[in-house]
């Protein structure tokens, strides 16, 4: 198979970018980042600077891929990091657009390399159970409900891609947001922080992510299936506190 | 250095009191002087986000670094099936002491009894801590903690969070990582990987870094540099490692004056997607709980092996696991099993996708299972891993059964580290899978979380206080000489690959080269003429390298290929001293088969009057010649038996 690919190159972060169109061969069991591997093993050889992607662990679970291909986020394959689509996917098409996450709390690195540390400070607003090492106490003393311990498990399954910000008309990290607060607050341990919902949301706004009008875009792309339900959790959980 | 001072500082006494009495023994630093003193972390997976974290939360100033764009992608995030720890809950004969024996038997006798009886001793509170920070393991419907079976135990000790439960941890350990940052005692830097240490005489006192972004050499001095940068797996270029997965740290402290021990100790995982191209990137791993409803079979004719699985009737089906082990059956260790796949495929009743003239492929079946449980069962256990599956082999496992093949998955050699995790170098620590302490030739599956977070949350927090109690906090301006040396190396090392003399090869075909030496030769199967051919054969490729690699753009900014170059000019030296290794050791014992010394029966013939020792290596100054160090091993409450899980 033969793909026209035309891919967003960018510098820097406060250059210019522009698509730049390349021809590329790729086989229908090579997945996506492999056919970009041999591009870029080509464009090495031919003296050209490659092009700037993320990824790490190829399999789906670390977050780093993150490529808006023919404009949606990750890829045509649903509930699929980019890393896990492959090339038979793409079969009938030809020609291939391949964007950066565009989101103003997402600045351009290079190419399709993007900040995504706004998502860190957010967690370190409070993302977590403030619990020193050392002073837990036995497992078994919590049981916990299997229904609560899988619904919490849901959430927690969020890889901090940021897809969702990704194809938000308004780049908001609400979904990214909820999944942490529908984890941490539903379990009895994570209950005492009440003002959990309130300071996450705070930190996101103060990076510059947009707020939720109900597009629900986020739930379609998420390639872990994070539900928007999560939000309705959130929002419970900050009405309560107040 | 001689051989009486590579003292592993194990402690004497009754195994059970030991790390009591040790940690009564160690100083500690009082809560107003520890700010005064900073510690370096590079890594911040399990081990190393644990580590920051637990010292952060006692005082010390914290310095993370990781390559990746955040803590939270580290590639323990990857660990699939579980962690152990000897609580009992299923009430059937679980002890520490029986995690203990089941980790050192399970290491073929290639480990320390001390490190070993210290992990399983903290595994149980790593599940309580775990829990406390929300990480979400799987639970029975009476709301307390579920358990499955691993390979190598014959009781069910096996906390999950389903298929994710390296993840569920790192995100815990990254979350406590993160409440420090937010408390000021974590000073964390993304995106950033260690070039050289830095050293004062014969002590580390920080590491110099490249920012992956701008491209910029920095330094960093510190009290002590603890290393949690993870294994070496991607020295074969195929592996189940993410992609970024590296030796730089660890071989750079080694050729600094850290001992690199047992390099040869590599694990190869049974369970893994077979490989389907030449332009493949890297393997994918099916976690080793998926035996406990799979089973492993292979045609018993070849002329079958073409044939579509489901039209093979029962008799025709080897479930050679169960045949050949009826105790564990398909629940032997890893090392086991990967063998008597090879010896399937060896014979020539492989399935599935031919490399190299040869079908490299088993089948996982689920079809009891999915008869007898239901397949929402099924699904509930397994159902991301099924997924996975099928987005990359287009294949439905719920309908055929899963291929499989042996991968490289795991490194138990590491740096050299005694009882306090401290390496040969002063003021150097390594945790985690960077270290070599607890897993002998083989690890169990489920224990490499349990270790990483046993070094990170538990031992590194007490040792590493214990050194620093001992010293006075460094003063910054005494040492720009030394910081002028590793940055001039550092510098000296870029500008070498940026200039090959004739540029023309990229250091990924150069890696994927390297990967084929050395899985041929100091993969599954070992032998002596092997081992010496492909260390001829890596010499001579390295002197290709470092003649005609080719990186195209800056190394003022990012550069993702020179990155890459770094690492795979590590990844050169490394795999050499990795065969050297494999050479002088003239036994088998756990994932190291060399086939000279195997039973009629392909099984490992271990040599404890000979080998019953740590093979520690140090650099001497030519990568080819390095120098031998021997850490006997004693054993004064377990005897070293034949490993027999038929």
């Amino acid at each position: 198979m033969i793909f026209k690919l035309n891919i967003w190159r960018q510098s820097g972060p406060d250059k210019k970018g522009d698509f730049k169109s390349y021809e590329i061969e790729a086989s229908e069991d090579s997945s996506f980042l492999e056919m970009m591997d041999a591009l870029n093993d080509k464009l090495t050889l031919q003296g050209e600077d490659p092009v700037a992607f993320d990824f790490d662990c190829r399999e789906g679970i670390c977050g780093s891929c993150n490529l808006v291909i023919n404009g949606t986020p990750h890829g045509k394959q649903q509930a699929t990091t980019t890393c896990q689509q492959y090339m038979r996917d793409y079969k009938d098409e030809k020609e291939l657009w391949i964007e950066p996450w565009r989101a103003t709390a997402f600045p351009i690195i290079k190419d399709l390399i993007v900040d995504r540390s706004a998502f860190d400070r957010i967690i370190q607003a409070g993302g977590y159970i403030p619990i020193r090492t050392g002073s837990a106490c036995e497992a078994n003393t919590l049981p916990i409900e299997k229904h609560v311990a899988d619904e919490a498990f849901d959430a927690a399954t969020c890889i901090g891609c940021g897809a969702c910000v990704a194809v938000c008309p308004n780049a908001s990290a609400t979904l990214f947001v909820a999944a942490k607060i529908a984890h941490l607050s539903v379990l009895p341990q994570g209950q005492m922080d009440k003002q959990r919902p309130a300071k996450l949301l705070q930190a996101m706004e103060e990076e510059g992510f947009g707020s939720c009008s109900n597009y629900r875009e986020c739930e379609r792309v998420c390639p872990k299936e994070i539900k928007v339900s999560a939000i309705t959790t959130m929002n419970r959980l900050l009405y309560q506190s107040r | 250095m001689n051989e009486f001072e590579l003292d592993s500082h194990a402690p004497k006494g009754p195994l059970q009191d030991r790390w009591k009495q040790h940690k009564y023994n160690s100083r500690v630093v009082s809560p107003a002087n520890r700010k005064k003193y900073t510690v370096i972390v590079v890594g911040t997976g399990l081990a190393g986000a644990s580590a920051s974290a637990s010292l952060g939360e006692m005082g010390f100033n914290v310095k993370t670094f990781c390559f990746q764009d955040s803590p939270r992608r580290a590639h323990s995030i990857a660990a699939q099936g579980g962690i152990n720890a000897a609580k009992n809950y299923q009430n059937d004969g679980d002890s520490v002491w029986r995690l203990f024996y089941d980790t050192i038997k399970g290491g073929d006798f290639r480990a320390r009894e001390s490190n070993v009886f210290r992990l399983a001793e903290l595994s149980t509170a790593i599940i309580d801590q775990a829990v406390a920070q929300g990480v979400p393991f799987a639970r029975e419907y009476s709301g307390y903690l579920a358990n499955r079976s691993f390979g190598g135990a014959q009781v069910s000790r096996t906390f999950y969070a389903r298929g994710q439960t390296g993840q569920q941890l790192l995100l815990g350990a990254y979350q406590a990582m993160s409440r420090q940052i937010a408390e000021g005692t974590i000073t964390h830097h993304s995106r950033c990987e260690m070039q050289e240490l830095i050293m004062d005489g014969e002590r580390a006192i920080g590491i110099v870094t490249r920012d992956l972004v701008t491209g910029k050499l920095e330094s960093h001095l510190a009290d002590c540099v603890v290393l949690c940068t993870g294994g070496y797996s991607n020295a074969f270029y195929l592996s189940t490692n993410a992609k970024g997965c590296n030796t730089s740290a660890i071989w750079r402290a080694h050729k600094k004056g850290a001992l690199f021990a047992n390099p040869c100790f590599t694990q190869i995982h049974p369970t893994c997607i077979p490989q389907h191209g030449e332009l493949q990137s890297k393997l994918t791993l099916m976690s080793e709980s998926l035996r406990n409803d799979g089973r492993v079979w292979a045609p018993k004719n070849i002329a079958d092996c073409d044939k579509r699985p489901e039209d093979i009737p029962e008799e025709d089906r080897d479930y050679f696991l169960e045949r050949m082990y009826p105790s564990f059956g398909n629940l032997v260790p890893r090392d086991i099993a990967s063998r008597a796949v090879k010896l399937i495929c060896d014979e020539g009743r492989g399935v599935g996708f031919e490399i190299e003239g040869k079908k490299l492929g088993v089948y996982l079946d689920f079809a009891q299972a999915i008869k007898k449980q239901g397949l929402a069962a099924v699904e509930e256990k397994y159902g991301n891993l099924f997924g996975m599956y099928q987005r990359i082999t287009a294949e439905n496992p719920y309908e055929t059964p899963m291929r499989i093949y042996p991968a490289v998955h795991y490194t138990m050699g590491g740096l050299w580290v005694d009882y306090n995790l401290m390496t040969t170098i002063n003021g150097l620590f390594a945790g985690g899978e960077a270290n070599f302490s607890d897993h002998g030739a083989n690890r169990l599956g489920a224990s490499a979380l349990m270790q990483g977070l046993a070094d990170g949350y538990f031992i590194l927090p007490t040792t590493v206080a214990d050194f620093l109690a001992k010293q006075k906090p460094i003063k910054a301006e005494q040492y720009s000489s030394q910081i002028d040396e590793a940055m001039a190396s550092a510098k000296t090392r870029i500008n070498r690959l940026m200039n090959a003399p004739e540029p023309s090869i990229t250091p990924d075909e150069f890696h994927r080269q390297l990967g084929q030496i050395l899985w041929h030769a100091c993969g599954m199967a070992r032998t002596k003429s092997s081992l010496e051919q492909a260390i001829r054969a890596i010499q001579a490729l390295r002197q290709q390298f470092w003649q005609k690699v080719k990186i195209s753009g800056s190394e003022e900014g990012l550069n993702q290929t020179l990155e890459r170059a770094g690492r795979v000019a590590d990844f050169f030296e490394l795999t050499e001293l990795m065969c050297i290794d494999a050479l002088d050791r003239e036994e088998s014992c756990g994932c190291h088969a060399r086939e000279e010394h195997l039973t009629e029966e392909g099984e490992a013939k271990r040599n404890d009057m000979d080998y019953s020792y740590v093979a520690a290596w140090q650099y001497s100054g030519d990568v080819s010649h390095p120098t031998l160090y021997r850490e006997y091993l004693h054993f004064d409450f377990v005897r070293p038996s034949i490993r027999n899980y038929q």
